[in-house]
This record gives structure tokens, C-alpha cells and sequence, in this order.
């Protein structure tokens, strides 16, 4: 895989890190470790594989073989030579052809897997970049102009190369008719809404903050990041400034510092935190809160940790029913 | 014990509402709980991490979901299962005498003006000498708290009273790995370059984070540590000699 333009920040990233979180690492990972998942089976890979966060587009790449790629995010203009690519769809692409990624009209972040896996090191069981330790990914950091990266060996490439040509018209040549819902694949949306449940400083908040988190719009800060999305907007100011105990927090914590201004955890957050935690954005909207870019309006929703849970459960079923209806596909 | 969901995917073990008044006792029930919902290998759980006075424990639903023999709550099972674990692991605590004594480890660190360029400020506030602030950081004996801030970042307890100074108002935009600070009670070592507010009085020629070893910090929770003063020979000595570990 060779980049030929890096766009304005790109990393390697897999489905992240676990067990180093005593040691202070964080789980980092692609924002967005669904749209990775959904992005790897179109292609053919292991859910885990490492593919490539692109940040507010501006990538373009190739490759010496032929190689099939899908992507999954925000919504961004793909093309791979003078054809678009839609987001959910697997695409052969010629050797020497270049993929290009526009910048988002809406959202911030998109993933590309690619047949095989972008083949780094594994260091501390994950290939995700850590790019404010500088370790994993490849060499630790963003990419730039020029690198070529190592692919892994694709599982079924024949098999899959076949069956995503297949039902091929003109138009289409060489992109799979077949995708994957809509929501997993394009998650952004304009002023989206965040499910939330209650955080272990819920109940110590007064009741007109707690009113305002939810009645409120939240705007985006240009000062937001991979470790986390802040708000310019609402100031929650406590009455009683505490300095609680530092704790672990989570990627979908949410957390009132000082100035009022909230912060929402990404997956590159720290291990623990010490501000006070009002609540947790739910799992299956983190795909959402990292489309969140500055200027962004978003409202909260709160939801039962139980009905958090049963939304999980349920995307994980018809995630079950997606593998079985590729493997039709390919096998 | 208070058991308290952190988001969907994560919780809380409080084991004690407070650190400071009691460091080591509270130290000490947080690593038995840690090493507790360790043995007890629960299904679904990712990881445990220990904070002062809590344990996190990551779990993914879907495989608790599985595990769980009767449908129900995923939170409660979990927490049913974290209670059991500890229950149990307490009364073979009390059977077993001794816990294994944790390690001590010794952090030679120059305290040098060019090293230690917050000595003025910490003299200051605590109205002693530069020397007599070495001597003190230098003779206290420290345990690791947790670590956190950054991979590898150690949080000290048992910095001598009379140490504390408050956080630098703007904090320095970058601090050269290995730089030993001092953060209200609290002492630490950055192990990676990195912003911080915390004063700085030395610098250690020790890597304190190496994502290539496992583990890949040199400390964890509940080690014993010393600081050595060290001469600025012996400091670029140990730090060409690779002294990395």
C-alpha cells in the first residue's frame, strides 16, 4: 500500500488495546470499532484486522496488486479512478489505481480495511497507533506522504475477488452490489443525539445542571481530539468544587472540569481521571460522537443502563445475521 | 463496597470512600480486591486496573450476556459474581497468613539545577533549602499508588508533608522524559515527554516506559520505591549504558 497523499491525519488503528490499563494505556483502537468490524467483513478479514482511521479525508493511496478495500464513516466522496464508492460496499481495485478520499460534508472520521490487514507489528497485543505514547501502528505515528505499508496475507481473496465482481454492470464494475445497513456504515448525522446513562456523579450534581445537560444543545470545540470531543458550550459551572479521588474513566465518559465545559472521551482518553464523571455516553452511539467535529451541535438523551445494554445485545444479533449472509456471498 | 456501573461497558469496585487518611491500609485492600476479581476469572470481564481506592473492571456485554446462566440483568449477574469473588477471596485471604511483601525499587535521579528546575520554587513555598529538599525527596520511602496520566506515569504516596507545593499556575508545554515533580501531596516521574504542571526537581536516567517489554512499565501499583541522588557522571553514565531497567 503506498500513500501518496497522507491527508490531514491518518493512522493504522485495530479495535485497540486491553489488559495495559493498569500500566496507564489506553485502549485506543479505531473510534469507531464498529465501522472497523462491518468494514473488515465486507472485505473478507478478521474483525480485528488493522485498517486506516482517516481523519477529515484528504488520503489517497494505492497499491502494486489488485486489492479489495471497503470503507465505513462519515460522510465522505470515495473514488477509485474516476468511480465513486459508497460507504458499505466492497470494491476490487486495480493495481496502480489510486483511492481517493475527499473531505467529509458531514462528520469527521472515516475506516478502510483493506484484503489482509495492514500487516504491522503487533506491539502489546494490538496494531493500533498510540500516538501520544508513539508506540504501534506504523512507527508510532501518523502517516505521511510516501510510506508503504506491508499488507497481511488476504484469507479468501480469490473466492471474495469473484463474488464481489459478481452481478457487475457497466456502471458498477468491480463494486459489490450487496452492503450493510445504512447506520452502520454512514453513522454520522447533522446535530445528532447522544444516548446517555447516568455517570457516578449524577446524584451529586444540582438539579438545574442536570437540567441543562439534557434540555441544552452542546457545541463542538475546535480543541477536540482522538483522547476527546470538548464543548464550547454548555459551561455546567459546579457550586461545590471538589477534588474527588482519581478514578478510572472510560472512552463515552463524560466529564465536568473546572472551567464547566464538557468533555466527551474518545478512545485514545486517559486510564483515570479525577473530574467529576456526569454521565457515559452508550456504546453503540460511539460510533456517533466520533463523527463529532467542531462547530457540531448535539443533544443528549438519557437511556436505562438495562435498555444500554439490550441496544448492544441487539446490534450484536443482526451483526451475527450480516456474517452469515456474506458467507453466502463468498463462500 | 460499593460496586457503581462506569458507562455500559465498565465499572467501579469502591472499596474505600477514602485515601488519604489511611495510604497504605486502603493501598493494600484495593490490590487483595484487584488480585480477587483476577483469581476469580469472571466471563466477559477484558481487564481489571486498581486507582487508589477503587478497581475498574472492563467487560464486554455480549460475552456476559452469553455467560450468564439464567437471563437477567447484565450489571447485576456482574456484580452478584464481583460480591461472590470477593466473599470467597476474603476468607482464603485469612487463612493465608502472609500476602507476598511487594518490591522495593530504587530510582536514581539527579537533582542538578539544570535537571531540577523547579528546586527554587519548592524551596520556597516549603522554605527550606535546595539541598535540604533533595535530602528529604531523597530519604522518604514512596509506594505506587496506581498509574495513569500517561502509560508508565507513576503516582507516589508518602511524599514528606513539608514537600507539598501546589501545581505550577501555566503548566510547561513539554517535560523531558524521566523528570521527577512535585504535585500538591504528591510526587511522580513522567516517564514520556509531555506536557505538565507539576515542579520539577531531578530527572531519572531510567526508561519508565517501554512499550517493547512486558510489562511496559517499569513500576505498578503497590511497588515500595526510593529516589537516589545521583551524581550528573553517573546520571550520563546510566543513561548510555542503556540503563533502561
Amino acid at each position: 500500500m503506498i500513500i501518496t497523499r497522507a491527508g490531514f491525519l491518518t493512522s493504522v488503528q485495530d479495535l485497540g488495546r486491553s489488559g495495559y490499563r493498569e500500566f496507564g494505556v489506553s485502549s485506543g483502537g479505531a473510534l469507531d470499532s464498529f465501522a472497523l468490524r462491518v468494514a473488515n467483513l465486507l472485505v473478507g478479514n478478521d474483525e480485528n484486522a488493522a485498517g486506516l482511521e482517516i481523519t477529515l479525508g484528504g488520503l489517497r493511496l494505492r497499491f502494486d496488486e489488485e486489492q479489495i478495500v471497503a470503507w465505513c464513516g462519515g460522510e465522505v466522496d470515495v473514488h477509485l479512478g474516476s468511480m465513486a464508492l459508497p460507504a458499505g460496499h466492497a470494491a476490487l481495485l486495480p493495481a496502480g489505481e489510486e483511492l481517493k478520499f475527499s473531505q467529509p460534508q458531514i462528520g469527521c472520521r472515516c475506516w478502510l480495511a483493506v484484503s489482509g490487514g495492514i500487516d504491522v507489528p503487533l506491539v502489546l497485543g494490538s496494531r493500533s497507533t498510540d500516538l501520544r505514547a508513539q508506540f504501534g501502528g506504523f512507527e508510532g505515528r501518523t502517516l505521511r506522504d510516501g510510506d508503504e505499508l506491508v499488507l497481511g496475507k488476504s484469507r479468501r481473496s480469490p473466492a471474495f475477488a469473484k463474488a464481489t465482481a459478481d452481478k457487475q454492470t457497466a456502471a458498477t464494475k468491480s463494486i459489490s452490489s450487496w452492503t450493510a445497513q445504512h447506520d452502520w456504515v454512514s453513522p454520522a448525522k447533522r446535530n445528532p443525539i447522544l444516548r446517555f446513562v447516568r455517570g457516578c456523579d449524577w446524584d451529586r450534581s444540582n438539579t438545574s445542571m442536570l437540567q441543562r445537560f439534557t434540555s441544552e444543545t452542546f457545541a463542538v470545540s475546535l480543541d477536540s481530539d482522538r483522547m476527546g470531543v470538548r464543548f464550547d458550550s454548555p459551561e455546567l459551572k459546579r457550586q461545590d468544587n471538589v477534588d474527588l479521588t482519581s478514578e478510572a474513566v472510560a472512552p463515552g465518559t463524560i466529564q465536568i472540569p473546572p472551567s464547566g465545559k464538557p468533555i466527551l472521551l474518545l478512545g485514545d482518553c486517559q486510564t483515570i481521571g479525577g473530574y467529576p464523571k456526569i454521565a457515559h455516553v452508550i456504546t453503540v452511539d460511539l460510533g456517533i460522537a466520533a463523527q463529532l467535529r467542531a462547530g457540531d451541535q448535539v443533544r443528549l438523551s438519557e437511556v436505562s443502563l438495562v435498555d444500554a445494554h439490550r441496544l448492544l445485545l441487539e446490534r450484536e444479533q443482526q451483526l451475527e445475521l450480516f456474517r452469515i449472509g456474506l458467507s453466502l456471498h463468498t463462500s | 463496597m460499593e460496586i457503581i456501573p462506569l458507562g455500559d461497558s465498565a465499572l467501579i469496585v469502591r472499596v474505600r470512600e477514602q485515601f488519604e487518611d489511611a495510604p497504605e491500609k486502603t493501598l493494600d485492600e484495593v490490590l487483595r480486591t484487584l488480585q480477587q476479581l483476577r483469581n476469580a476469572a469472571i466471563p466477559g470481564v477484558i481487564e481489571v486496573a486498581p486507582a487508589y481506592t477503587t478497581v475498574a473492571l472492563f467487560f464486554d456485554p455480549v460475552a456476559v450476556a452469553k455467560a450468564r446462566e439464567t437471563p437477567g440483568d447484565v450489571f447485576d449477574w456482574l456484580a452478584e459474581k464481583i460480591r461472590s469473588a470477593i466473599a470467597s477471596g476474603s476468607a482464603f485471604h485469612r487463612r493465608r497468613s502472609a500476602a507476598a511483601a511487594p518490591r522495593l525499587i530504587e530510582i536514581p535521579v539527579c537533582y542538578d539545577a539544570e535537571f531540577g528546575l523547579d528546586l527554587d520554587r519548592v524551596g520556597e513555598h516549603t522554605k527550606l533549602s535546595a539541598g535540604e529538599v533533595v535530602d528529604l525527596h531523597s530519604t522518604a520511602e514512596y509506594r505506587v499508588a496506581c498509574i495513569g496520566f500517561v502509560p508508565g506515569f507513576p503516582f507516589l504516596t508518602g511524599l514528606p508533608k513539608t514537600l507539598a507545593t501546589p501545581r505550577r499556575a501555566t503548566p510547561r508545554k513539554e517535560i523531558p522524559p524521566g523528570s521527577v515533580g512535585i504535585g500538591g501531596a504528591q510526587t511522580g516521574i513522567y516517564p514520556l515527554r509531555s506536557p505538565g504542571g507539576w515542579n520539577l526537581i531531578g530527572q531519572t536516567p531510567l526508561k519508565l516506559f517501554d512499550p517493547t517489554k512486558n510489562p511496559p512499565a517499569l513500576l505498578c501499583a503497590g511497588d515500595r520505591v526510593r529516589f537516589r541522588a545521583i551524581t550528573r557522571e553517573v546520571f550520563e553514565a546510566s543513561k548510555q549504558g542503556g540503563a533502561s531497567r
